[in-house]
């Protein structure tokens, strides 16, 4: 770094809405404060705002240009520090560095963390390399490049045959060939087409479509401009839930800078093409995630599927021709059209070209967004990227799929994921989420969970669906108090295949997925449930009882100071105690406790 | 969110006349009222009604249909609980029954004096820093027991308004 004055850096403050919780924004302020008054430094560095670097739990992320310097949990005072020493005189700070967890080293560059090693990035490119306000930035990455190579160098059936050759399969959660799908559409004389992008995230555990909306907004437009041209549609919806004001925001100033730039509207780029673009804010409905429910609601009507005999290809919004895709399928149009789908297929794996998205939380070290190329081992996902499980506790399960998904044991560990292997042994792809869990899940809660969720979701016009879900839900409320039977096992596999046979939508026909896959895997624990009134995670609080080995108590007193209702005695150094009539079992003493003399113990623990 | 003093409609038909006559303006125009009022006034669906010529009964069924839309008015800050699965694992339910504890309602009412409400929401998503709560819109992550009681008494001694 010898000529470290005379090169103009650019200092990227990560703004994602991960990062801007941990208070990012007010260390971007500050260092726009403080460089601009610096007289040390010679050339301005410029200091910009950008999407999500998919690590959100150790933000805010600084990152400094072209060194590649990566900074993670900087707080504002920090930033006094980074301008004097890295900016102004060339040195690292070492403990601001990424610290990597499988080889205890502190990295600088975090392109060299095992977190990002293994990722390869085309959805997610640009989030986080960029500021999504700008659009010169992304024109600056390829930006709008395959807009122009399809104007004016494709035809619309060449652009549906690119994508249809790019083997690109949707990513919202059933893979459905996204070329076929804008194919079929194609073949309809029906005017007019709408194209609509699917932002209703609302599967618990993913995030990856909104970190692409708040991060890259452009690449989700020029995907759909794309589309329109090859369908020969002139308008398309983006769908963007309630909650994500982010991401709305970020899209609608990108919306109108595309329109100034000549990329939206009439005429696009001389080509005698239009196009435009216009955002829904979501209404707060799960299931308007499900595409018919989605165009009924941009309609104005309340958020229920309807059957599809004839597919939204041929009658979707207003009963026209409609293509509907998921955000992250948007992103990977551009790359497809500019790199051809050849190099799209010569990623991932067989049948499953390119890379998939997911966001990797729960139980795991490092949590965030991850991109790996499909097929990946899903143990190389949670122990190289995620870096294992929090303090090394024993894994248990892993949910994937959101309600709809099902839970996978440690002998499935090894299972690549892909949208066929992951359906072989009843989970499935859903949207991304992936949520690692420890001993301290109950799995039998975990399927109560997901039952309360969709009994609270189902819109309600399939009796199964609504009937059926309440009932399971009932029942497994039933086996958590410890007044499970044993009968209740077969009657929650019974109401679970009635409700998958007769419900109409994917929410209803997947909703058993959670509770089949417990049980399918995990049966033991719904036995110590009903049977021995046990609940070995200590989550169910009627079937668990915390008490205190004696020979393992060193009777060093954490566990009494962290008590909330003093309900452990004990002289230091001696063994304690815990008082069954003052405990309120909320385990705050078992994960205290530093030398594992607590232990759980079921409803009718004799002492 | 102002309380409803709208007393001549006045309001409502302004934000009501922003949109064209058709039937799909009629989730914005909800949400539009929901943020000005804190909910949906009944008024406000006959005047939906009349100007989309929708039955009220459509109306009705939109406002009782989608989450973001409230026929009861929602306190002055809206604590959005994640019980996502992420958060839910990580222990959101404790953060929960802390909050319910602290302002003495359950999850779904308001305190008497309109100052709080108290929502749980299935997925924020921001699952990297779980378990997660929203407060008008901010975000506020990897909760304790104790960080909630810290933010909360802020809320309640005036210390945070927005």
């Amino acid at each position: 770094m010898s000529n470290f004055h005379n090169e103009s850096r650019k200092i990227l403050v990560c703004c994602g809405t991960g990062c801007l919780a941990n208070g990012s924004y007010q260390v971007y302020e500050k260092f726009k404060k403080i460089l601009h008054n610096n007289p040390n430094i010679t050339i301005e560095p410029s200091i910009k705002t950008t999407g999500c670097n998919g690590l959100c739990e150790k933000g805010p992320v600084v990152k400094i240009l072209p060194d590649q310097i990566s900074y993670f949990k900087v707080s504002v005072d920090d930033v006094d520090q980074i301008v004097d020493e890295t900016i102004v005189q060339g040195k690292i700070i070492d403990r601001l560095l990424y610290f990597d967890t499988n080889s205890k080293k502190r990295i600088r560059d975090h392109n060299d963390a095992s977190f990002y090693k293994h990722q390869h990035k085309i959805a997610l490119r640009n989030t986080g390399e960029i500021d999504p306000l700008h659009i010169e930035d992304y024109l600056e990455r390829d930006g709008y490049k395959a807009l122009k190579k399809v104007l004016f160098e494709m035809t619309p059936k060449d652009v549906i045959s690119e994508i249809e050759k790019s083997n690109l399969r949707g990513r919202g959660g059933a893979g459905f060939p996204t070329g076929i799908k804008w194919r079929t559409c194609s073949n309809f004389d029906d005017f007019p087409k709408y194209v609509v992008c699917n932002g209703d995230e609302g599967d618990p555990g993913a995030f990856m479509d909104r970190s692409i909306l708040e991060g890259d907004p452009n690449t989700i437009i020029e995907g759909m401009i794309i589309c329109g041209y090859a369908i020969k549609s002139n308008k398309g919806f983006l769908y963007i839930r309630d909650e994500y004001e982010l991401a709305r925001k970020n899209m609608q100033v990108a919306i109108d800078n595309a329109r100034k730039f000549g990329f939206l509207g009439q005429n696009i780029l001389g080509s005698s093409f239009d196009f435009d673009l216009e955002i829904i804010r979501g209404g707060g409905a799960f299931v308007c995630g499900e595409s018919s429910a989605l165009m009924a609601s941009i309609e104005g009507h309340v958020g229920e599927p309807r059957a599809k005999y004839i597919r939204s290809v041929e009658r979707g919004l207003w009963n026209k021709p409609t293509v509907l895709n998921n955000v992250e399928t948007w992103a990977n149009i551009p790359p497809i059209i500019i790199n051809g789908s050849e190099w799209f297929k010569s990623i991932g794996s067989e049948g499953n070209s390119g890379t998939k998205v997911f966001s990797l939380v729960g139980k795991v070290k490092n949590t965030g967004l991850v991109e790996i190329p499909m097929g990946t081992k899903l143990n190389e996902l949670i122990f190289q990227i995620g870096g294992g499980l929090i303090k090394d506790r024993p894994f248990k399960a892993v949910q994937t799929g959101g309600p709809s998904g099902g839970c996978i044991p440690k002998e499935h560990l090894d299972i690549a994921l892909d949208f066929e292997s992951l359906n072989s042994i009843g989970s499935m792809m859903g949207s991304g989420g992936v949520i690692v869990m420890d001993d301290t899940t109950c799995m039998v809660e975990l399927a109560r969970y997901y039952m309360e969720f969709l009994a609270g979701e189902s819109c309600g016009k399939c009796t199964t669906c609504r009937e059926g879900i309440n009932t399971m839900l009932q029942i497994l409320k039933n086996i958590t108090a410890g007044k499970g039977q044993l009968d209740d096992i077969d009657l929650l596999l019974q109401l679970g295949e009635t409700i998958k046979e007769g419900s109409l939508c994917a929410l209803g026909k997947t909703a058993p997925n959670p509770v089949l896959t417990t049980i399918k895997y995990f049966k033991d624990e719904y036995i110590d449930h009903i049977v021995n009134k046990k609940c070995s995670a200590g989550v169910c609080k009627n079937l668990t009882t915390y008490y205190i080995e004696s020979d393992l108590c060193i009777g060093c007193g954490i566990c009494s100071k962290k008590c909330p209702v003093d309900a452990i005695s004990g002289i230091l150094k001696e063994p304690h105690l815990i008082n069954q009539d003052i405990c309120i079992k909320c385990g705050d003493c078992f994960i205290a406790c530093p030398s594992g003399a607590i232990k759980i113990g079921g409803a009718n623990y004799e002492y | 969110m102002a309380k409803n003093k709208d007393n001549d409609n006045s309001s409502t038909i302004s934000i009501i006349k922003k949109y064209p006559m058709e039937q799909r303006y009629t989730l914005p125009i909800l949400q539009d009222i929901q943020n000005e009022y804190g909910f949906i006034p009944r008024d406000a669906m006959v005047l939906i009604s009349d100007y989309l010529l929708l039955p009220i009964s459509n109306v009705y069924s939109m406002a009782t249909f989608y989450k973001a839309l409230s026929l009861k008015p929602k306190g002055k800050y809206t604590i959005k609980i994640c019980d996502g699965t992420a958060c839910h694992i990580r222990g959101s339910q404790s953060i929960k029954e802390e909050i319910e504890k602290m302002l003495n309602i359950q999850s779904g009412e308001t305190t008497e004096d309109g100052l709080f409400s108290i929502e749980t929401v299935n997925c924020l998503g921001a699952c990297a820093l779980a378990p997660v709560m929203m407060i008008n819109g901010k975000y506020y992550g990897s909760l304790t027991k104790e960080k909630v009681k810290v933010i909360i008494n802020k809320f309640k001694e005036g210390e945070i308004d927005e």
